[in-house]
């Protein structure tokens, strides 16, 4: 019986998530058909003649009505068309799996980071309320999200970078090591780690450290202070109450009792901000030369190459949605009063 | 008796004699609370500050940064320009004081937008339920899912760069969260008897809604727009950084960071200066809309 | 203090620093506790669940307790170390709340929490706990409780959720229970299942029993004697069984508020409160 409600409601997330998904590609859709240049043009070059013109306007089906057009666009997509690239003359799609890896690494790390050192931080504030652990946890938090992240980049660049030397500068890798490790997963690191480069690893390492600090600290700030809001909830409820009279020791009161409440609610949190990171990661690439999506977009923007753009809108919104379905589910399994 | 305490003891009356003295009496009491708590007022202070420098700024500063002197470009912090100069010999300091007129825009505009369609959205769909309910909840959330500056991006990109467009795609993409507050609002007051009340008299759905339940969303949505804020400024800003925001020469803090950032390393400030601007204002905002909240929904974890 | 009191309780204070001042929640209480089941009757504020609080030194951050005796078979209880606390509680105090859909871990098989209360005291192996467990469940009249075991509080009942607090708090073997408002959220008809379930295991244990409550009636016909709480003093000290020649004039004003199967009554009295109450020393016996 609890087996059958539970498939209920995961049924309903999953059409929540195509009906999103549809919205999603109905809105770049329309972005698509908004823009003010000619997208036969586009293809064709202005000295065309107009019977190449009209075949191209044909074969990109702008003749028939808009939904056949949007029902087009749909199939273009599920089987992985999104158009070729102005810019490289490569189909959209192959681009974006060659610069998705160096985001993921990026964005995963950063997560990992928050999850590491925001969790306890945040534990540590609730339980210290009003004491100066607390005061400090959230200013650090406060800071961390009140910081444009892209400032806080170039200020740690300068710092750690240029001034102390502790770590590599912008870009993923020193160009003397470029392309010596063969791309398995895209991940350089795993892959230099595989062919036991470990030249190439620890560069890569140096390499990844400051963007990942940054976009860490922005996803630590957030963990952190919802960590602290949880607990402070959890902790004043009769359970915890019933934990002490039990006799047990504080520790295992806050970790064993008060955290296992949390626990549920941050995997939310969790799979909003490993989303939000994903687009963070837009400004952060920028601002360290770093070879990810978010590059990908801004070069494409500037380049007005609109296929592009969308598309990596389309992936990257993808993504988004995904993740917080997928936490959504993951809650919802977890947590037995949902049941 | 001085007029301050008459003012205080209309204030502080147990029984208000009028809606606008008990609104007065609201206010002010919601206003000693708040001002118990020094870190919310920091927040306030930060904000008036704001303000006060974007109204005085033609008097603050001493040229309208936008002029170029390119003899005097690149300076450090000196007492004649206190936050240096840009790269073509623009005084920082003024800029930074006009680009506070456009941060002020910028939140003004997005105010402007997000919250008439936010109420709008959220109180019809929580007053009307059913099938009306769910297709403006859906399109809630289909904008609610989306990421905000990726979806900024593609709209400029489309719209046209310019501060405008950089606005209207944040605003785009911020309404969501405004809409379920007010749904949430109008739902729990849907069935309440002086809504009905407010039918029987005859009064039409638009009235209620208008009169009624919007008020009821207010405190709320103002919370969560301050909050917001800060994240919509963030935004802003890294539009402006990408170049996608307000076009130079307008002193927009974000577009500044980005034009200075190759003098990061030896003329520090010219990129540096414009984001602990930002900084400032961002935490001010989140500041003020922490303390707001414990203001009005004490018992969210502080 | 003779051989049989376990709990000794003289002239304790609990007070409170807030903004608005200081808040005096227990002033001066004395009495001492046997095995025996002594009742504490007040109304809200009385101070009656913070005196369960500060035996077992629990009083919430902000709250200062002071007496001049604390004492639980011969340990000190104010002065103890909080090692000692955490063994006393369970093990030798232990205490049942008031709504088990907020006093049990929503998150937690109801087993493992009842586990958890034996094995903090006990180093006794995994299986052994268990058996423990399912015999505890048995005890307080839970007839399938291997089923019982893996279920989480929310699925339980309000009547039986209160019977696995008993057994939770029974199960690592104290000497005193506090039972603070246990049937208060629950059905009539369910009151009288968990109040016999209890009544039982005090008996059957020889234990302590400090039955807190706003139920005058209740308290009357479950416990031998009983405190008057007021306050946060002790206004009354009797037996349940003169309960009738109560002095007090608030014992006096409960008692006649209480409305009576036998009639004769056409208006009920309203308590009539005296602020000469609150200055009076504790009236004893």
């Amino acid at each position: 019986m609890a087996l059958q409600s539970k498939l209920a409601s995961i049924l309903g997330v999953l059409t929540s998530l195509l009906l999103t998904f549809i919205g999603l590609t109905a809105i770049t859709f329309v972005i698509g058909r908004m823009m003010p240049a000619d997208p036969v043009l586009a293809i064709v070059g202005d000295r065309a003649s107009q019977e190449v013109y009209d075949q191209v306007y044909l074969h990109l089906g702008l003749d028939k009505p808009v939904y056949i057009q949007y029902l087009r666009y749909l199939e273009q997509l599920v089987e992985g068309d999104l158009g070729t690239s102005i810019m490289t003359a490569q189909p959209v799609l192959d681009d974006i799996i060659r610069f998705f890896p160096a985001t993921l690494e990026l964005a995963t790390v950063a997560t990992l980071l928050g999850i590491f050192v925001g969790i306890p931080m945040g534990v540590l504030a609730a339980v210290h309320q009003g004491r100066w652990p607390d005061h400090i946890v959230r200013v650090i938090s406060l800071i961390g999200y009140s910081a444009p992240i892209f400032w806080l980049g170039m200020v740690a660049l300068l710092v750690f970078y240029a001034n102390l030397g502790w770590v590599a500068g912008p870009g993923r890798l020193d160009v003397y090591f470029d392309g010596i490790v063969e791309p398995v997963t895209g991940v350089l690191m795993i892959d230099a780690a595989m062919s036991g480069e470990w030249d190439i690893f620890y560069n890569a390492l140096s390499h990844l450290v400051l963007p990942a600090s940054i976009l860490g600290t922005f996803a630590l700030a957030y963990i952190a202070r919802m960590t602290r809001s949880f607990m402070l909830d959890q902790l004043s409820q009769e359970y915890i109450l019933t934990a002490r009279v039990k006799g047990m020791p504080e520790y295992k009161v806050i970790w064993g009792h008060a955290f296992r409440n949390v626990l549920v609610q941050l995997i939310t949190i969790i799979g909003l901000t490993y989303a939000s990171l994903l687009e963070g990661s837009v400004l952060t690439e920028t601002v360290f030369s770093w070879p990810g999506i978010g590059q990908y977009i801004t070069n494409s923007l500037f380049n007005n190459d609109m296929n592009a753009v969308l598309g990596g809108t389309i992936v990257v919104g993808a993504c988004f949605v995904g993740i917080n379905m997928l936490s959504d589910l993951l809650y919802r399994l977890v947590d037995p009063r949902i049941r | 008796m001085s007029t301050e305490a008459t003012l205080r003891g209309w204030l502080l009356a147990e029984i208000p004699k009028s809606k606008l003295q008990a609104r007065c009496q609201r206010v002010f009491i919601g206003w000693l609370d708040f001002k118990r708590n020094p870190i919310a007022m920091i927040g306030l202070l930060i904000v008036l500050g704001l303000l006060v420098i974007a109204a005085l700024a033609p008097w603050i500063t001493t040229s309208d940064g936008l002029e170029l002197h390119l003899a005097d470009r690149l300076k450090p912090p000196s007492s004649e320009h206190w936050f240096g100069t840009d790269e073509l010999g623009r005084d920082i300091f003024d800029r930074i004081i006009w680009g506070s007129r456009i941060t002020l825009y910028i939140v003004a505009l997005v105010t402007i937008i997000v919250v008439p369609i936010g109420l709008l959205i959220g109180t019809v769909a929580g007053y009307m339920g059913g099938w009306v309910d769910t297709v403006l909840m859906r399109l809630t959330d289909i904008f609610l899912a989306f990421p905000r500056l990726i979806l900024a991006m593609a709209l400029v990109a489309v719209l046209g760069r310019g501060l405008e467009n950089a606005v209207l795609a944040i605003a785009l993409t911020t309404w969501s969260p405004f809409a379920r507050i007010a749904r949430a609002e109008a739902l729990t007051i849907r069935n309440s008897e002086f809504i009905l009340a407010a039918q029987m008299q005859g009064i039409s759905t638009v009235g209620i809604l208008a009169r009624h339940v919007t008020p009821l969303c207010m405190s709320s949505v103002i919370v969560r727009l301050t909050l917001d804020m800060a994240g919509i400024i963030l935004t802003a800003a890294g539009l402006g950084f990408l170049g996608l925001g307000a076009q130079p020469p307008t002193p927009e803090w974000g577009a500044m960071i980005s034009l200075g950032r190759q003098y990061l390393i030896d003329q520090w400030w010219v990129p540096t200066i414009p984001g602990i601007a930002i900084l400032v204002v961002s935490l001010g905002f989140n500041l003020l809309g922490d303390g707001l909240r414990d203001v009005f929904d004490p018992k969210s974890g502080n | 203090m003779t051989d049989s009191t376990l709990l000794s309780v003289e002239d304790l204070h609990v007070t409170y620093n807030t903004p608005t001042g200081l808040v005096r929640a227990v002033s001066g209480v004395s009495f001492e506790l046997g095995r025996e089941k002594l009742g504490i009757v007040g109304e809200s504020g009385s101070g009656k669940s913070q005196t369960g609080r500060a035996i077992l030194g629990l009083t919430a951050t902000g709250g200062t307790v002071s007496a001049r005796r604390l004492e639980f078979k011969s340990t000190d209880l104010l002065n103890a170390s909080e090692r000692t606390m955490r063994q006393i509680r369970g093990g030798g105090i232990s205490m049942i709340m008031q709504d088990p859909k907020y006093s049990l871990n929503p998150v937690l098989t109801v087993g493992y929490q009842i586990e958890e209360a034996l094995l903090v005291h006990n180093r006794t192996s995994k299986r052994v706990a268990r058996e423990r467990t399912y015999e505890m469940l048995r005890a307080v009249k839970i007839r399938e409780p291997k089923r019982v075991y893996k279920a989480y509080p929310h699925e339980v009942s309000g009547g039986m959720g209160q019977r696995i607090m008993i057994a939770m708090m029974m199960i690592p073997e104290p000497d005193i229970i506090i039972a603070d408002e246990p049937t208060s959220a629950l059905d009539v008809t369910v009151q009288l299942q968990v109040l016999a379930v209890l009544d039982d295991m005090i008996s059957e244990r020889g234990m302590g029993l400090i039955f807190i409550s706003h139920d005058l009636n209740l308290i009357a016909s479950f416990c031998d004697r009983i405190l008057i709480m007021y306050d946060g003093r002790v206004v009354e000290e009797c037996t349940a069984a003169e309960l009738d020649r109560a002095q007090h004039p608030y014992t006096r004003g409960l008692v006649n508020c209480l409305p009576r199967l036998d009639g004769g009554q056409d208006e009920l009295s309203v308590l009539k409160r005296d602020p000469s109450w609150l200055t009076t020393p504790g009236a004893t016996r």
